[in-house]
């Protein structure tokens, strides 16, 4: 049983680093569970248990980390920000981003300068926490059969 | 005064697994690797520098019970646990080498930041790798 856990859990990381890699692309939730080498609603189901959040919450905090990271180090407009980390609609993304921070990327972008830490250290130590903000948004993406913003079927994850 | 870091310890599933992932892989040479009774001293370094050793350390008894084991083995593999940083002079140059050594799980190919260029790999059991390239002072004014 043990055994099968590690395996589980393995694959399903495999599948989170996936997203964390092409997070930028329209992913789609079969593509990611196909990394997983497991079915899409076995896959959600079993993310969430092992990891505490959808799959799509997952890739959401992902993509408003590195939103953020823009959004600090460059000068870069927000609509150009929402397309450069995966988001497919300006709406989607703002709508979100405050989900997740509690403040619009504007305001966001005007209370925090450059940050100096080395990327990867930003990366995991600057995303954003589980249900910061409203915590709701959770009980429709578990039926969910996609990301959201992916309107394109993605292409075959590593 | 403490004088140096000596010996650093990361949890596996596997020690021989992780020996030949460490050493035939990641290009890491053995450190210590001796037997006694059921325990394996087991430990890689970076060649060449004898000064700090990485301890490969297999979650289980004597030091654990065995629910302990199970809950530190599922950690393990849901990449829960720390990981290891190491410095390259050619980043680009390792990132082939590894891939033609059959590694496949890249967590971010080499990927250029003001500070050097850096990637993300993991090992077979899900610890987090990573491997930077510092930029040189003349490179980093150029």
């Amino acid at each position: 049983m043990s055994r099968e856990a590690e395996e589980l859990n393995r694959h399903l990381l495999r599948a989170r680093d996936a997203m964390d890699r092409a997070y930028a692309e329209p992913l789609d939730v079969r593509a990611v569970a196909a990394v997983a080498h497991i079915s899409e609603a076995h896959f959600i189901r079993t993310f969430r248990s092992v990891f505490g959040e959808t799959p799509h919450r997952y890739l959401q905090r992902r993509r408003v980390e590195r939103s953020m990271f823009l959004l600090r180090e460059t000068d870069r407009s927000i609509t150009d920000i929402c397309f450069d980390v995966g988001f497919m609609s300006l709406g989607t993304f703002s709508r979100t981003f405050h989900e997740i921070i509690g403040e619009t990327p504007t305001s966001y972008r005007e209370g925090h300068g450059p940050m100096v830490a080395p990327n990867c250290i930003q990366m995991w130590a600057m995303r954003p926490r589980v249900a910061v903000g409203s915590a709701a948004a959770a009980s429709s993406e578990t039926e969910s059969s996609s990301f959201g913003e992916a309107r394109v079927p993605a292409a075959p994850l590593g | 005064m403490l004088t140096r870091l000596n010996v650093a310890s990361i949890y596996v599933l596997d020690k021989d697994e992780a020996l030949d992932f460490y050493v035939n892989k990641l290009g890491l040479e053995v450190g210590s690797d001796f037997t006694q009774g059921e325990y394996r001293w087991l430990t890689v370094r970076v060649p060449g520098k004898p000064d700090v050793e990485i301890s490969l350390e297999q979650p289980g008894p004597p030091l654990h019970d065995e629910a302990t084991a199970e809950q530190l083995r599922e950690l393990i593999a849901k990449g829960a646990l720390s990981g290891l940083v190491f410095h390259t002079d050619d980043i680009r140059a390792l990132y082939e080498t590894l891939q033609e050594r059959g590694v496949t799980d890249f967590t971010q190919e080499p990927i250029d930041h003001f500070y050097g260029t850096d990637m993300g790999l993991r090992d077979p059991f899900g610890n987090a790798i990573r491997v930077l390239e510092r930029k040189t002072a003349a490179a980093a004014t150029a």
